[in-house]
């Protein structure tokens, strides 16, 4: 059944800081609303439980895409229509890239905000693998003041968040990599970027499977960087540490035991049924696409 | 129970006219152009941000007008399919449309104009593959034509 619209308010503050002050001392009051294209939906089928909103859409100072030297930070109020028009983006982190040009279609990637996207908390959202394999940061704000914690440390359980009533998420910041630092080296021909969105079309699909895949290439002497998160089969979006150890433990990609890493990959999973697929293709499309991911790397490194 | 919520006094432009309406903040703009205004050209799908039947231009941009609480286009500037419609320039557009069948039913068609002209505005006629048509037209579901009359009468308008 439909929301009655009379039962909702929505306020619209000036700037910033007068949304921190009323987060700050109406508490649980007020929830943050910022393009909407999750929580109008809930609205329409008359299931959302909260009734009051203060609306982030117009507050400039959190609608940015700033690089500096070592960082790359995405304001909150960034669309995944901005994202993908900036050339750091389109340059340095493809997997960002491609996962926001997946995001519904162009009507919902011109509201849809990336911060949103991790607010609304869904196992199966589309720009979380990447932000985990970026190792991204998120810069939570509030008027006690301004925190900073990894994204790996932001999804507590299903639909649970690192998140107080009184804070908004102010910033994504995704580390750039540079030349002579760590194994991988910014811009490398021969970093493998690899993201794979599975479902039943492309666009306006929530996602089935999703798979995020960095491989970059070490120093001389030095192992690769291999980050591997996957969507869609855990209670969370989750990085997988274990496989992708193994597979920096190989000397030879084309010489491991994918049976072995099969195994690891599936102990770090555990997809469920539910009404958008079922445990055993989830399995199955993770076993593929980590095998499909191994193969671009193995292509890329065929010299090596 | 909620202590009442008011409405208060949108104002925005649509079609390039100047409005106030008095509507509650988490109206639909879908339901305010519809309702308020009597703008019935674009039409409600599924309501869900899945068909993009209601697809408007909000600041030159497409969005889903269901997906849109109006507090939100508060100043915004909105064309609607009689907007595009009432424009010369996208005549050939809709000859096009009508020529070679992309209309059937024409529940998703002021939707898909709507898709068209946001992809045309940025797209070199000359170099419009068939791939950025399909991309560009990827929210807007129809279940007459099978895309293919439709795709075709975009591809006709730029050629």
């Amino acid at each position: 059944m439909r929301a009655l619209v009379s039962d909702y308010q929505m306020i619209v503050p000036k700037n910033l800081d007068e949304t921190l002050k009323l987060l700050h001392s109406e508490q649980n009051v007020w929830s943050p609303f910022a393009g909407g294209t999750d929580l109008m939906v809930v609205f329409e089928t008359g299931k959302l439980e909260k009734k009051k909103f203060i609306s982030l859409w117009n507050l400039k100072e959190l609608k940015f895409i700033r690089e500096s030297d070592d960082t790359l930070e995405i304001g909150a109020l960034a669309t995944f229509t901005d994202i993908q028009r900036n050339s750091i983006v389109q340059r340095e982190f493809p997997i960002l890239y491609q996962a926001s040009q997946l995001v519904g279609a162009i009507a919902i990637q011109n509201r849809a905000t990336l911060a949103g996207n991790l607010a609304n908390a869904s196992p199966a959202a589309d720009s979380s693998p990447a932000l985990l394999v970026y190792e991204a940061e998120l810069e939570l704000i509030s008027a006690q003041g301004v925190r900073t914690i990894p994204y790996t440390k932001f999804h507590l359980g299903y639909k649970q968040i690192d998140l107080r009533p009184d804070e908004l998420i102010r910033s994504i910041r995704i580390p750039r990599r540079k030349p002579g630092v760590g194994a991988a080296v910014s811009g490398n021909q021969s970093d493998v970027h690899y993201f794979r969105k599975v479902g039943t079309r492309r666009a306006q699909a929530i996602s089935k499977v999703s798979f995020a895949g960095f491989f970059g290439a070490g120093l001389p002497g030095k192992s690769p960087v291999v980050r591997i998160a996957l969507g869609g089969v855990a209670p969370v979006v989750i990085r997988c540490y274990q496989t992708e150890a193994m597979i920096q433990n190989q000397a030879s990609i084309s010489q491991m035991d994918f049976s072995a890493l099969q195994l690891k990959l599936f102990e770090e999973i555990s997809p469920i049924d539910d009404i958008r697929s079922n445990k055993e293709y989830r399995a199955a499309v993770c076993n593929n696409l980590l095998g499909d991911f191994l193969k671009h790397v193995e292509l890329d490194h065929r010299t090596e | 129970m909620n202590d009442s919520v008011s409405a208060s006094t949108i104002a925005f432009r649509v079609n390039g006219q100047s409005h106030e309406v008095k509507a509650y903040p988490m109206a639909r703009l879908l339901d305010v152009l519809r309702e308020d205004l009597r703008l019935t050209g674009t039409k409600e799908g599924c309501g869900e941000g899945e068909c993009g039947a209601c697809s408007v231009l909000m600041n030159g941009e497409i969005v889903d007008s269901c997906l849109i609480p109006v507090a939100q286009a508060h100043g915004s500037d909105i064309t609607t399919i009689e907007g595009i419609a009432s424009d010369p320039l996208n005549q050939k557009l809709i000859d096009t449309f009508v020529e070679e069948g992309g209309i059937q039913c024409g529940i998703c068609t002021p939707g898909m104009m709507v898709a068209i002209v946001n992809l045309l505005k940025t797209a070199t006629p000359s170099t419009l593959s068939d791939e950025q048509i399909r991309s560009g037209l990827a929210g807007n579901l129809c279940r007459c034509t099978g895309y293919a009359k439709i795709i075709e009468a975009v591809r006709k308008t730029v050629s």
